[in-house]
């Protein structure tokens, strides 16, 4: 009986907080746009019983999910979210990972400190730190100053508003994700295994890739979903930092939700990106369990 | 049919496989090793034997490659090593945490050296069956390390270290994370793969009952210094100075003043005590200080004095170590000293001739002893 109230914690928690709401935008999604508040119909009327239920049930359809496959704008922006996350999730790995390497080599004494600078950025808000790149990227902003100023260039370049924006927004604010896992899994490597690769005819480099990447694979692969689940959904950093041609699907469902009020159109675009978004994170759950086995 | 017995080390023809030196190795302001010439030969299992911090892990690193030499050298089979990589050097090192790629299986642990010079794969495969079936693993071929006890573990590194076929192998504490029962098993283990291979073994421990098991010669070390190379057995019979008579086994040490006899010393270690009598190859001067080390095995202990003892000396028993086949007497002299005196229990308990505050005579030969200087 302990074990079952253990264990059924959990499982409420879940379904009050994720399969409830997914069932409401899932059946949003079903319905119909409408003048009226809220903005979509068909209504459940609790009063008419059994045959209003099956009423209601009735004028649900798939209308909006055809809608999705029809305009071109979606999928491209689907696609085009994806490809910014994918892109941003190798960004982040290859800045990540040299620096989750030097404060794994850093000496014991140091790295409380280390891993304190990479947490710092977390206690500012998200959205001042994503503005104050504005400040930074923009024509007039400190990196265009600081270059005409070293001469470097002549006249600023345009960062802000454009994809490489994006890109830098996602990658600074996603880094500690990237870092922390793969900090962790280089950490706990026992420094012996690498003499050991040498000792055996590996050169430094080759002792790298055959030891040190492959033992921190587990923490590689849990920093890349960390990054790429969030970023594929990202809607702050694209329409602060992007431009007008920044097509992510994050913005589009705000656009939807907002702009154009069609709630059942933008839960149909959710309902979607949660598709998407099931594959890794089944796959990032798959991963986590193998580690955990690993570490048994 | 007669043994040859296997001392290279007497042999002034031959030639050493590694030879130090005066290697110095230097940490900062810290001395890990000073100024050290030492000769190694082939087959030989040679054991570094001393308390921890004394030099002899930093020694058999500067063997694999991954310090460098601060002064001197170290040439092993005739090639100056000061230039030349762990990975460039025709010696491997068993590490004294196995070291084993979690990542990788028993088997493919095992190729990992073998693949880097890339051989051909069924010259790989036939290599690793080879050591799989040497070291008795070839049902846990497919596990990974985190899968295996701890003993196969130990299995799986040695076998890994000799699958390149070596000339050298460093064993770095190798059997220290085993329990008793089973580094005694796994130390003829090793003995028998080293007699096997032929290859030479160069092994770091602080275990002396594991060095002088394994051993064809061990190298008391201490501060970065080799006090003694000798046999196990000459190290125990004939130690030169009483930190290595006190490091191997047990042993009673009283301090005296020598003059010259007939043909020995006489020994006075107490007013108004005759003094004891020794025989040594060592010359000592008349008045000298020296140091008598007794092992107590060699003390014989009797009620009464025995006519014929050439050193006999009356005591009480302080205490008694009952340790099942012998016992241990702890007897005070005189003058305060204490010796122990070792008895075989040939009889029952109950039957003990002596117990405790009994008054006894300690007597040995006058060969028993080792007169040291220092």
């Amino acid at each position: 009986m302990r074990r079952f109230i253990l264990i059924a914690v959990p499982y409420l928690w879940l379904v009050a907080l994720f399969l409830v709401p997914f069932l409401i935008v899932l059946k949003i999604s079903l319905s119909d746009i409408a003048l009226s508040i809220p903005p979509y119909t068909p209504q459940l009327d609790w009063t008419a019983g059994w045959a209003g239920f099956k009423d209601f049930l009735g004028q649900l359809d798939f209308e909006n999910f055809t809608f999705l496959t029809q305009d071109p704008l979606y999928w491209r922006a689907y696609v085009s979210s994806l490809q910014i996350a994918l892109i941003s999730t190798v960004l982040t790995l290859l800045v990540g990972y040299p620096i989750a390497y030097a404060m794994a080599q850093a000496p014991d004494e140091w790295r409380p400190t280390l891993l304190l600078l990479v947490i710092l950025p977390f206690w500012t808000s998200f959205l001042i730190r994503v503005y104050s790149w504005i400040g930074i990227l923009s024509n007039e902003g400190f990196l265009n100053q600081f270059l005409l100023w070293t001469g470097v260039i002549s006249t600023p370049l345009t960062i802000l508003n454009t994809n490489t924006a994006v890109y830098i927004g996602i990658v600074y604010t996603y880094l500690p994700f990237m870092i922390l896992p793969i900090y962790s899994a280089l950490e706990k490597m026992d420094g012996s295994l690498l003499e050991a690769a040498e000792d055996l005819g590996c050169s430094r480099l080759s002792a790298f890739w055959l030891v040190t990447i492959p033992l921190s694979k587990a923490g590689i692969i849990a920093g890349c979903f960390l990054v790429f689940i969030p970023a594929l959904g990202e809607f702050v950093i694209p329409s602060l930092l992007g431009g007008s041609d920044t097509l992510m699907i994050g913005k589009v469902l705000w656009e939807e939700f907002f702009s154009n009020r069609d709630w059942p159109v933008a839960s149909a675009v959710a309902v979607i990106l949660l598709l998407i978004l099931v594959v890794p994170i089944v796959l990032f759950q798959r991963n986590e369990q193998k580690q955990r086995e690993m570490d048994q | 049919m007669a043994q040859t017995v296997f001392a290279p080390w007497d042999d002034p023809q031959a030639k050493p496989l590694i030879q130090f030196k005066n290697v110095t190795k230097r940490f900062g302001d810290f001395t890990a090793i000073e100024n050290l010439t030492q000769d190694i030969y082939e087959r030989e299992f040679f054991s570094l034997l001393g308390p921890s911090g004394c030099g002899k892990t930093t020694l058999m690193r500067m063997l694999a490659g991954f310090e460098n030499v601060t002064e001197g050298q170290i040439l092993i089979a005739g090639q100056d090593m000061a230039h030349v990589p762990p990975n460039k050097r025709a010696v491997n090192m068993m590490f004294q945490s196995y070291a084993l790629f979690p990542h990788l299986s028993v088997w493919e642990n095992i190729a990992f050296g073998l693949k880097r010079e890339g051989k051909p794969k069924d010259e790989i495969a036939a290599r690793v069956e080879e050591m799989l079936r040497l070291t008795r693993l070839v049902k846990f071929a497919k596990r990974k390390p985190h899968q295996i006890s701890g003993g196969q573990r130990q299995r799986v590194a040695l076998a890994r270290s000799l699958a390149k076929a070596p000339k050298l192998l460093l064993l770095d504490e190798p059997l220290g994370a085993l329990d008793k029962k089973l580094r005694q098993d796994t130390q003829f283990e090793l003995m028998d793969i080293q007699e096997k291979t032929g290859t030479t073994f160069v092994i770091v421990t602080h275990d002396q009952e594991e060095a002088m098991t394994v051993s064809s010669r061990v190298a008391v070390m201490d501060e970065g210094r080799i006090i003694q190379v000798a046999t196990p057995a000459q190290i125990y019979e004939a130690p030169n100075s009483v930190y290595v008579a006190d490091f191997i086994g047990d042993v009673n040490i009283i301090n005296g003043v020598a003059t010259k006899a007939e043909d020995g010393y006489l020994i006075t270690w107490a007013e108004g005590q005759a003094p004891f009598m020794a025989k040594t190859p060592n010359l000592f001067a008349d008045g000298q200080t020296c140091h008598l080390a007794i092992r107590p095995e060699k003390v014989a202990i009797s009620a009464e004095r025995p006519a014929d003892a050439v050193n006999a000396v009356e005591g009480q028993i302080i205490d008694i170590a009952y340790l099942g086949n012998i016992s241990t007497y702890h007897v005070k002299l005189v003058n305060g000293q204490m010796i122990k005196a070792q008895a075989a229990n040939t009889r029952r308990l109950s039957r003990r001739t002596f117990t405790w505050e009994d008054r006894v005579w300690l007597s040995w030969t006058d060969t028993a002893a080792v007169m040291l200087e220092r």
